[in-house]
This record gives structure tokens, sequence and C-alpha cells, in this order.
């Protein structure tokens, strides 16, 4: 199944030249936590410029942050352009539609909460169809005049990474031609706050897989990918989805359901663990989180693949991390460039010599993208160089 | 370029069904079919086994009413819920704690609980579900605003299919709270399940099949007044589908995806052996 278009917008920048470009010269986007009226002293990774945007008129009733951020993710890279184009080519109600989000607009909902007259939402708050997680994806489904099948994921973070296995199962029964699949999440007190309570938040930039690595950056970013039938220069050629069955808030101690996640993957690509060129971990920065994939990654991988984790770019954009880092992975197969990490200094001892610092360039033949969330929810998305047509 | 493959017959086990007024398969399906009364007064709230007693009393609505229905159609489905992939789908998630969250960080944002923090994923109840069951098998959850089962039931029907393997299913939702029922429409509580299988077997209740249709088709409407009684939550789309089965009639139905595009179900229902003895 052929990729014919991707984008992702992210604080290192809107599209795929500005993401390209932070990870060749390692140039984080994370800044200081200036988000909000009393900032909790963390980094985060915020996409600049949302609180000027305004959404086209036709559209203005679905405003909100995270509207705006999507709206902003679907103007690069000539994405709207490939999207009418394959409207045309299939008709509207043949590409699906779908989209993860972790938190949707609940930051607007936080809003519309400091507003309450008599306990109730003010009269420019009373959008039912904002106030809900399909939000994302019935705006979306407006500005892209889609009128294929549409849902929203929302297994935190690993949302916008399974996306890709719907709309490849409706592609294979020949439900639909295509599928826009994606996600957007963006900073909101929920996730700030929420992760703070759960002391996951470090108060510096993050380190993934640094030994003195001390919690997450949060991050927002909007990400799509065009997927259509067919053979093409990029593929998603496997995907896999497994659970934890451990706890809700912490991985499984041996990354059981993270490997089930990746041998389905590698199974369905026909691959075996020594053709992937490149990983792109989850790697959150938290303890857990990166001493048990950094095991994983040792254990199932030759100590000449090349692996990271670009959360210390982007912050970590929860229900939008799985597209990101899938944009990411499409990218290194176009231009070869494997990606460092930055702010990290010192790999922790347990990590295999597959984490690098620093970026390489080198054919990539194969990549895999790991997205892990909450709930013990597991993704790995396998892609490759296809023929191109 | 509107040509469709053939979708392959899916089969149905183990329907599942709880709300205040139906609190179980079985009154549930009397009702529909016109054979009994709703429960009076009220059920409270379901209080699913799963759960050790402590964790039952915290749980969160939605994890309640998911944890009930997914529990009894396994239980029905004489299936191992380890071993099932899991679709939940619901248009809004826990509205209670949506309500806690946007209250307290719009009073003091560092009061915010941890416990509350993760329970406001949308995936809590699928994974409290797996957690429980030890499901290592694959779960999803899904919103879809007012057609959220129509939208979780492709999914799963979409996933059962494209990997011939047995797929739960179940959709829920409950009444918006606090301030946030000025603005969220949905109302009391409901919540279904079933087991969809890419084969027939001793438990099948009826076999179905499946396709979309574009254009502004009308919805399958519900029946009962029971049944209306529910329209009031999110996850009412599900109702004619469980109206159907209670009946065990052949039936078309048409369940919106959107203004213009349905799933159409064609129901075929399975002489079931306990109804001939």
């Amino acid at each position: 199944m052929k990729i014919s278009a991707f984008t992702a917008t992210s604080a290192v920048g809107v599209g795929k030249t500005a993401l390209a470009d932070a990870l060749a010269q390692s140039r984080s986007g994370l800044r200081a936590n200036d988000f909000g009226a009393s900032p909790l002293p963390t980094w985060i990774g915020r996409v600049d410029g949302l609180e000027e945007l305004r959404l086209p008129e036709e559209l203005a009733a679905w405003d909100c942050r995270n509207n705006r951020l999507a709206w902003l993710g679907l103007q690069a890279d000539g994405f709207m352009e490939a999207v009418a184009a394959a409207r045309k080519r299939y008709g509207p109600t043949r590409i699906a539609l779908i989209l993860g989000t972790s938190t949707s607009s609940i930051g607007e909902t936080e809003l519309a909460y400091t507003q309450l007259a008599d306990g109730a939402f003010p009269a420019d708050q009373q959008r039912p169809k904002v106030h809900t997680p399909h939000s994302l994806s019935l705006f979306v489904q407006q500005a892209l005049g889609l009128e294929g099948p549409s849902e929203t994921i929302s297994t935190a973070c690993s949302s916008s990474a399974k996306v890709f296995a719907s709309a490849e199962r409706l592609i294979r029964l020949g439900l639909v031609d295509a599928a826009v699949v994606g996600g957007v999440d963006t900073l909101c007190g929920s996730v700030l706050f929420g992760f703070n309570s759960l002391e996951l938040v470090s108060p510096e930039p993050c380190r993934p897989f640094d030994a003195a690595r001390n919690g997450i950056s949060l991050g927002e970013a909007a990400g799509f990918a065009l997927l259509e039938r067919g053979r093409g220069p990029l593929e998603l050629l496997g995907y896999g989805e497994a659970s934890d069955a451990h706890h809700m808030s912490t991985p499984h101690p041996e990354g059981l359901g993270a490997e089930k996640a990746l041998d389905d993957a590698l199974a369905r690509a026909g691959l075996a663990a020594a053709a992937i060129d490149y990983i792109n971990m989850h790697g959150t920065a938290s303890t857990k989180n990166d001493e048990v994939e950094g095991a994983l990654v040792a254990r199932r991988f030759p100590g000449t693949t090349h692996a990271s984790s670009t959360k210390g770019f982007t912050g970590h954009t929860l229900g939008a991390a799985g597209i990101v880092e899938a944009v990411i992975s499409l990218l290194a197969i176009e231009t070869g460039l494997k990606p460092g990490n930055v702010n990290t200094t010192t790999l922790d001892a347990e990590c295999g010599p597959q984490i690098k610092l620093r970026p390489a360039r080198g054919e990539v033949r194969h990549a895999l993208s790991n997205s892990f969330g909450f709930g013990g929810n597991n993704c790995s998305l396998v892609f490759g160089k296809g023929a191109a047509e | 370029m509107t040509t469709t493959n053939k979708t392959p017959t899916l089969y149905i086990e183990g329907p599942a069904f709880w709300a205040a007024t139906l609190p179980g398969w079985e009154i549930a399906s009397a009702v529909f079919r016109g054979d009994g009364a709703p429960a009076d007064p009220p059920a409270k709230r379901p209080s699913p086994q799963l759960l050790a007693p402590a964790e039952r009393r915290r749980a969160p609505d939605t994890v309640a009413l998911a944890l009930e229905v997914a529990g009894a159609a396994v239980a029905a489905s004489g299936r191992n819920a380890a071993d099932l992939p899991c679709v939940f789908a619901s248009a809004h998630g826990d509205l209670g704690i949506n309500d806690y969250m946007c209250g307290t960080l719009a009073a003091d944002p560092l009061l915010l609980s941890p416990i509350k923090f993760h329970n406001s994923v949308h995936n809590a109840a699928v994974g409290y579900w797996t957690i429980g069951t030890g499901c290592m098998a694959a779960s999803n959850s899904l919103a879809a605003y007012e057609s959220s089962f129509a939208s979780g039931l492709l999914e799963a029907a979409a996933q059962c299919a494209a990997d011939q393997r047995a797929v739960l299913l179940a959709g829920y939702d409950m009444p918006a709270v606090g301030a946030l029922a000025s603005v969220t429409t949905s109302r009391e509580m409901l919540a279904v399940a079933l087991v969809i299988s890419p084969t027939r077997s001793a438990r099948t209740v009826a076999s179905f099949e499946w396709s979309l249709a574009a254009g502004a088709l009308p919805a399958t409407p519900v029946r009962s007044d029971a049944a209306r009684a529910l329209r009031v939550n999110a996850m009412a789309d599900a109702l004619p589908l469980f109206e159907a089965l209670a009946r065990g009639e052949s039936e078309s139905l048409s369940l919106p995806l959107s203004a213009t595009l349905s799933l159409q179900v064609q129901l075929q229902p399975e002489l079931q052996l306990e109804a001939l003895s």
C-alpha cells in the first residue's frame, strides 16, 4: 500500500522541510514552558502562530487550538492539493478519514469552564461538535470535502500510529480506495497538569535514553498521510497492535506488549529484524519507558541498526506522536537521513549500540516506528522503499 | 469508481446490553420482543465482576458500563477474553471525569488527581479490560460522535474480516455531568457489546452481510418504547441492531456513519438449539 503524500507540523516548524532541517542539524524545538496562565517549570514543544491563526469563514464554527493546528498542518507540503486530486480520482465517498488524538478539543472545553455563566457554557461555546473527541475528524472531513467512513482513534500515545492499521484494513477489503490518516494533539491544561500529577514531567528539556533522564517534555503537532492501494516509492509494509495487559500508566516491565506489536509488524511486512535500517523509538525520556524499550531494541536488533527517539526535537506530542514519527520514518527512507537524539549526552548503560546520539546518512530501505500509550496500548509500523511507478 | 468488493459474511455471538431500565440482555431482549417490562425501579449502575470489589466501587461510570457488557458478551460467546482483539467505542468518553478535569483546572490545576488523569484517557475502559482479562491482543478505542456504534461496528467487522479472527466490540456512553450538560446532550447510561466471528459457531445468534452505501439514507428507526427512551444517550445508534437481534427476524438495517454515508447490515438470524427444545 503506497503513501502518496505526507506532512507534519510541530515545534520545529511547518511542514517536512523544517522537520528535515531540524533533524539534520540536531536542532531541538523545545522551549521553557510559556503556555497558559501559570506555567509549570518544564519545557514544551509549542507550535508558533496558533494564537493569531483564523480559520476560513465557512469553518469558523470549529475554532479551537486543536482544529487551528490541524488547519495549519493541512496547508503544508501541498497536502490539501494531493487530497483534492485523490477526491477527483476516487470520489469523496471512497476516501476514509481516520485520525488519532488523545485530547482533541479538550483545551476549548477547559476554556469554557473558565467562562461559565450560571453553571452553563456561554453562547459562543454552545458547540457540541467541538466539545467532543470526534471534533478533530469532523472538522478535517469538512475541510477536505471527504465523505467516506471517518473515525477518531483515541488510544493515548499510540492513537495516530493505529490509524494506519485501520485504514489498511478498509482499503484491503475494498470498502474504500484511499484513506487520509493522521493525528493532531495540542498543549492544554489536562496534559500539562495531568502528566505533572503523575510526576512524569521533566523540569529540563527531555533527554531520551540518557542515564540521567528525568521525565518527558510535552509537545503539540499535526501530521497527515494519504494512503492508496498499489505500489509506490514509499509503502506501508506492516503494522502490529498489541496490549500490555499490565497497568494503566506504566509499561509492562519486560515490554511484552511492545514486543508482540513488533513481531506482528515484522510478520505482516515479511521482514526479519535485521532488515530494519532505522528505528524511530517511542523514547519518551520517562525512566520506565526508555528502560523497557531500550532493552527490547537491544535484544531484538543487530548492533548495526540505527535507532533514535525524536522526542527531544518535538516534545512528546501524545496522540500526534504516531504520525509525526511515521513522517520522520518516511523522510528517513526518502532522504537517507537517520536522526540522532537531541539533548541526550550520556546514554544509559542498559541501552544497546543501536541508539545513536548523532544523525547519520545512509540508505534506509525499511524503517520501524514505535508508539506506546497509556492503558498498555502498543503499535509498531514498518515502512519501506517500494517500486517507483 | 464505485465498485466494492463483496465483504465476507460475518457472525454475531453473545449480544450484551445494559441500561438502567434494561439491565442485561435477557430483560432487554424480552422487552424489545414485547415479552416483558423494563426494570422497576431502574438499576443504579452495573457492577462488573471482572473488577475486585473495591475497584468496582471506584471505577469511573464508563469503565463499569464497558466491562459489564464486554464480560457478558464474552461469557455468552463461550470464548476466552484473553484471545480476543477488542474495539471499544464511545462518543464522549467519561463525561464525569472530563467535568472533574475541566473544573479542577479552572479552580486549582495543581490539585489534579493523578488517578483521575490516567482514567481520563478515552481508552481507559479498554485498558482496564485488557488488564483484567490478561488480553494482549490488539485493543482499540474510538469515537465518532452520534455514529460511534456504527463506526465501531465497521472497525470491528473490518478487523474480523481482514484478519479472519473473532473480535469483541463494546459501545457505551453516559450522561453529561456538570457544566458539560449545558452543551453535551447525552443522558442516561447505555452500553452494548457483541462478539463478531469470521465463522459460524454453536453460539452464533445471527449472520450478517455488510456494505457501505452513499447518499442520505434514512436511519433504521427504533421500534419499542423502551428503546425510544434511550435515544437520549450518545450510543443510541446501537439500538436498532439490538432490537433486531432480539426479534430474531431477517432484516435490513441502515446505520448512519454521517449525513451522507451509512453502514448497511443484512441480518439473518440463526436457529437457536435452545429455542427448538
